[in-house]
């Protein structure tokens, strides 16, 4: 079979194959924007209700608990080693120019203004995203949404408002604590292990860093918590077609999530650098 | 269009049309009219209409056009606010019950309580479901226990109580014997003819495709075929009824019990 007989026989197949490839990657980009719009139509609604009578202290607590105080073992866990491992990593590089006097700040930039929010906002988004994402899916196809709208309660004030306003509020405060291990994970190798200077380390810290630094981490934090519960309390809420509908719900919920926090991140890096320039402000 | 006149009925439906997808019509140009004070059942074949028609009646599904009444208020001329508070006159025993799965049975009958009764002190709020739960026939050593733990006619029980806790004037059951063994099918019929005559002046909507319970319950049948009203009567009018799907069901559904 020469060539040409053969690309005659299998062009149709290849041709075939090329539009999937193509249609589908074009299918899922729009569908992913399409949904993360809704998302954020849904939580813009769904946030004002949080001052609407009656007012939901007690979820809004409850819900704080769930997100930040069971997400704090698996922080500390995470930035213990992340703080272990970059600054492992830039001791390494820095020694080669002889600049390990600033391996203190570089982490602590690193990690205050990138790495803390970011992994923050991943951790908490596959943990308790997947989990909001879960339950509202399940309440949704069992029912309870619409028991809850026939006895005359306002569904999204009382599961969604709640959930989205105490990832809001927990997220920086979750970030801080990431912030902090992190920094004392990189001080410990540094100090015990690598044999770096003390004074030196937190001297160079105290040079380098500005609380703008920080703050534009806990904000960061803070946007992604909008984010990821923005997008699981809306797959939840809209998902449809029993177990199989709850598991798509919360996977999509999740995997978005994940994908907006990182394109966030970057939007954000650039906006609050712009504003800091604009403002003045050092960081 | 039902033989029952206007000013007394409960739920009044006029030329009620629902597509879900813009060309086919699930309810195509209902009318129907269900009476006060008396048990209702609406039967009829599977993807009939019968489970879209009560979340019409509930406000959960916005019709493509026509217009629901319950007790004399058109759902979708009020604000989102006022369906919420019109709702509390509503009542309903889903299905699978769709008990909250985070509360015990004594928290979820107390639920609607809590959030509409705020006049109340939790004392009362727990006396009220206590009593409400005990008139629904759920042992006292069952009160405590989460859903799961609870048996498929239990959670009816608990459904029940929880569907009556602010005392509705309208109580509504979608397929409430679907996927219940003969002895439970009964103990729910008889729940459900037991709450009626406690609640004098209540209505009741039963959908169900369960004949027995139909001709047994209902003192008012509805048929819907095709998103439209075959039949409304009385038992007595469906039996003498020379409407041949009527006829089918009938025989088709009383060999089969």
């Amino acid at each position: 079979m020469t060539m040409v007989q053969w690309w005659l026989r299998h062009r149709q197949k290849l041709n075939t194959f090329i539009d999937r490839a193509l249609f589908g990657v074009i299918d899922r980009a729009l569908r992913f924007f399409y949904v993360s719009g809704q998302a954020v139509m849904f939580a813009s609604q769904s946030c004002g209700l949080v001052v609407k009578r009656p007012y939901r202290f007690d979820e809004i607590i409850r819900h704080m608990e769930f997100i930040g105080n069971r997400s704090i073992l698996i922080i500390c866990l995470t930035g213990a080693f992340t703080g272990l491992a970059l600054s492992y990593q830039i001791y390494l590089g820095f020694k080669l120019v002889n600049a390990t006097n600033l391996v203190g700040p570089t982490v602590a930039l690193g990690i205050t203004r990138e790495l803390g929010p970011v992994l923050t906002g991943l951790i908490v988004a596959a943990r308790a995203g997947g989990a909001m994402a879960a339950r509202l899916g399940t309440m949704r196809v069992s029912e309870q949404i619409d028991a809850l709208e026939v006895m005359g309660v306002d569904a999204r004030q009382y599961l969604v408002a709640p959930r989205i306003f105490a990832a809001f509020i927990t997220m920086p405060l979750l970030c801080a604590v990431f912030d902090f291990i992190a920094m004392m994970g990189a001080s410990l190798l540094c100090i015990k292990v690598l044999g770096l200077d003390e004074a030196v380390f937190w001297d160079k810290i105290q040079q380098w860093i500005e609380p703008g630094d920080i703050n534009q981490g806990m904000l960061k934090a803070a946007v992604f918590g909008l984010t990821f519960s923005a997008i699981c309390t809306h797959r939840g809420f809209t998902a449809k077609g029993g177990a199989k509908g709850v598991g798509e719900a919360t996977n999509e919920g999740v995997v978005n999530s994940m994908v907006l926090i990182i394109v966030a991140n970057y939007l954000l890096t650039n906006l609050i650098r712009v504003f800091y320039t604009v403002s003045g402000i050092k960081g | 269009m039902s033989d029952v006149e206007l000013n007394s009925a409960a739920i009044a439906i006029r030329n009620l049309r629902k597509s879900f997808d813009g060309k086919d019509f699930v309810l195509d140009g209902m009318n129907l009219d269900i009476p006060k004070g008396k048990i209702t059942v609406v039967i009829g074949y599977s993807g009939t209409g019968k489970s879209v028609l009560l979340k019409h009646i509930l406000g959960l599904i916005r019709p493509t056009s026509g217009v629901v009444e319950v007790l004399g208020k058109d759902l979708w001329s009020m604000s989102q606010d006022e369906l919420n508070f019109f709702r509390r006159k509503l009542g309903v025993l889903f299905q699978y019950a769709a008990l909250f799965d985070d509360m015990t049975a004594l928290e979820n009958a107390c639920f609607p309580l809590r959030e509409h009764r705020r006049d109340l002190s939790p004392e009362e709020i727990i006396e009220i479901a206590m009593h409400k739960l005990k008139i629904s026939g759920l042992d006292e050593k069952h009160y405590h226990k989460l859903p799961a733990e609870l048996s498929g006619g239990m959670r009816k029980r608990v459904g029940l109580a929880r569907a009556l806790a602010l005392d509705p004037d309208v109580i509504l059951y979608d397929e409430p014997t679907t996927g219940l063994d003969p002895i439970l099918t009964e103990m729910v019929d008889n729940l459900i003819h037991e709450t009626h005559q406690r609640h004098p002046g209540s209505t009741s909507v039963v959908v169900s495709h369960d004949l027995f319970a139909a001709f047994a319950l209902g003192e008012h049948l509805v048929m819907l075929d095709k998103g439209k009203v075959l039949l409304a009567g009385t038992p007595e009018d469906f039996r003498n009824s020379e409407v041949p799907l009527v006829q089918k069901f009938l025989l088709k559904g009383f060999k089969k019990g």
